[in-house]
């Protein structure tokens, strides 16, 4: 990192011959202290979801020192957490899917048709993504239940659709953006309707864009809390951050079962996002700052 | 002639692809909106459902502006708020100019960081609940063994103490989203100020106080409204952690409204809870864009 001529070129700061040591070890250590902060509570976790209970205050132990499966059986058997999974799989996949089918629509002609009252929508559609969840919560309670879709999946997947459709429909604007126009036109000049560049062209250009978003909205359907809590009664449609926070034991917290809960919880978002990472950085930040 | 009917055509195209998405969006976000307000002006218990919905004007904001309660949720959001914001800017910058930096290893830090954002806040709360809990736990553990701590603390039975926790976690799982919304920032800066800077002999201190963080003021403001924003409506992460408590000394306005809501079943009075949740929220949304200049 010595500020040689060529450095200075590239992307690090240049930093004068001193002072560079001292930095780069300070950085250094500075970053493998908020590593370390990061990571330890996964791996404690993920340690305390295979210790007895009986260990977990007494003495615990940062390297496993007894490896039992008891909690995650217990999990699967005693308190049948398929159902959780199940449920949350129904309404953020569903929710999921009919935003990207609308959204897509709304996103093409915001990304790629000039008309008057776009820039209102798009700051309209930013506004409701901002809006608090609880300042509808009582309406949506009156409406679900005089419907009598209370612990029901639509009594799930019609609230979701409230930050869904708006995060959908921005994001995708702003990744539909950053696809190059020339294909479209050339089709345009060679006579292609709008409906054949649209699915012929755009479509298959946007796939990537699609899948990121479709991570996303999933990604934030999975995670969502306070209408799962407020819209379901009981562990037959409660999703899974809604049943983990419930979970309770005969004579004390069940720890245990809990953590080896969150693992099972945490382990498919995990997956998608070290996989996606790439991708997922550059749809959240399109949206966000671009847009 | 034609050109200005072709432009109709497309608009008239623009509108009805945007329709079913703002449709979607108006039945079930704004006209619910419009109900939460309707419903304000109403004593609405449905645990008394004899009482019926008579019409009571501003009543419920009335007892608002006297309930203690309310005051001191308040008070608690804005502290959380203004305490875990002003944590995650600090090491989201740093974190935003680290990974702007080529080293080994970069690509898995931005992995790590990713995660904690990705997953429920639920999950998250819970295993930072985990680290502070009881005093055999594996946090007291830890600093007692380092010699930080003479005794083992029990975290969760006083305000001040239980608000670690609480503030530990949002700074755990939300750094790495504003690290990556600075991040954008930073890599839209123009790197030849740098080189012209260098060429003059400015070491890396004087860069960053004269080049990056000024060109990095857009981004640091738009991180600053999404996460005032969400600071404001925080409700998971302190439902799990300490239920508002011990007492409701850590409760917020959104888990204040949801007990009134769901627990005690006012609905009215819930209800201009939530209207004043929202007031409040959009003054901020206002007082940043209009008065800061944010543009987003």
């Amino acid at each position: 990192m010595a500020g040689g001529p060529r450095e200075v070129v590239g992307r690090t700061t240049p930093r004068r011959a001193t002072p560079v040591k001292w930095g780069t070890w300070i950085f250094g250590a500075a970053l493998a202290l908020l590593m370390i902060f990061t990571l330890f509570p996964f791996h404690w976790a993920i340690v305390a979801s295979f210790t007895p209970d009986a260990a977990l205050f007494r003495d615990p132990s940062l390297i496993p020192t007894q490896v039992i499966f008891d909690h995650y059986r217990a999990l699967f058997t005693d308190r049948d957490f398929i159902a959780p999974i199940r449920n949350s799989l129904v309404v953020a996949g569903t929710t999921t899917l009919f935003c990207l089918v609308v959204g897509t629509l709304a996103a093409y002609a915001l990304a790629r048709i000039e008309f008057r009252g776009k820039a209102a929508i798009m700051a309209f559609i930013l506004a409701v993504t901002m809006f608090p969840q609880i300042s509808i919560v009582s309406p949506l309670y009156l409406l679900l239940r005089s419907l009598h879709l209370i612990d029901t999946y639509p009594g799930l997947i019609m609230p979701y659709m409230t930050f869904a459709m708006p995060l959908t429909v921005w994001v995708l604007t702003g990744s539909i953006r950053q696809i190059p126009k020339d294909l479209e036109e050339a089709a345009h000049v060679d006579g292609a309707s709008r409906r054949q560049s649209f699915t012929k062209i755009l479509l298959p250009l946007a796939v990537p864009s699609l899948a990121t978003t479709g991570i996303l909205t999933f990604i934030y359907c999975w995670n969502e809390f306070l209408f799962a809590l407020s819209f379901t009664l009981g562990p037959e449609r409660q999703t899974v951050p809604v049943a983990i926070a419930l979970f309770r034991g005969q004579y004390q917290v069940p720890w245990g079962e809990i953590l080896a809960a969150a693992v099972v919880a945490t382990a498919p978002v995990a997956g998608l996002v070290l996989v996606f990472q790439r991708r997922i950085v550059q749809g959240l930040t399109a949206g966000a700052v671009k847009g | 002639m034609r050109k200005i009917s072709r432009l109709g055509a497309e608009a008239k195209l623009g509108w009805a692809l945007v329709s079913p998405a703002l449709a979607v969006i108006a039945l079930i976000a704004i006209f619910p909106l419009g109900w939460t307000f309707w419903e304000s002006l109403h004593l609405h218990e449905l645990r008394m459902p004899w009482l019926g919905k008579p019409f009571i004007g501003l009543a419920n904001y009335v007892e608002i502006a006297k309930d203690p309660r309310f005051w001191a949720a308040l008070g608690h959001t804005a502290f959380f708020t203004m305490a875990s914001i002003s944590l995650e800017l600090m090491i989201g910058l740093f974190l935003a100019l680290a990974m702007n930096r080529v080293f080994r290893g970069r690509g898995f830090v931005r992995a790590a960081v990713l995660v904690p954002w990705a997953i429920p806040t639920v999950v998250a709360a819970l295993l930072w609940r985990f680290i502070f809990e009881s005093q055999g736990g594996i946090l007291n553990a830890m600093l007692v063994h380092l010699g930080l701590l003479k005794e083992p603390m029990v975290w969760f039975i006083e305000a001040k103490t239980a608000w670690v926790p609480v503030i530990l976690a949002d700074v755990w799982k939300t750094t790495p989203f504003v690290a990556l919304l600075l991040l954008a920032g930073l890599q839209n800066i123009d790197l030849t100020l740098y080189e012209a800077a260098a060429v003059d002999g400015a070491n890396g201190w004087w860069q960053l106080r004269h080049i990056t963080l000024p060109l990095l003021k857009p981004a640091i403001l738009v991180t600053l409204i999404f996460r005032t924003l969400d600071g404001f409506r925080v409700f998971d992460l302190i439902y799990v952690l300490t239920g508002g408590g011990p007492g409701t000394s850590t409760e917020p306005v959104a888990l204040y409204t949801f007990n009134a809501l769901l627990q005690n079943l006012r609905f009215g009075y819930g209800s201009a809870l939530s209207v004043v949740i929202f007031a409040i929220t959009f003054a901020l949304a206002l007082f940043y864009v209009r008065g800061l200049g944010v543009r987003l």
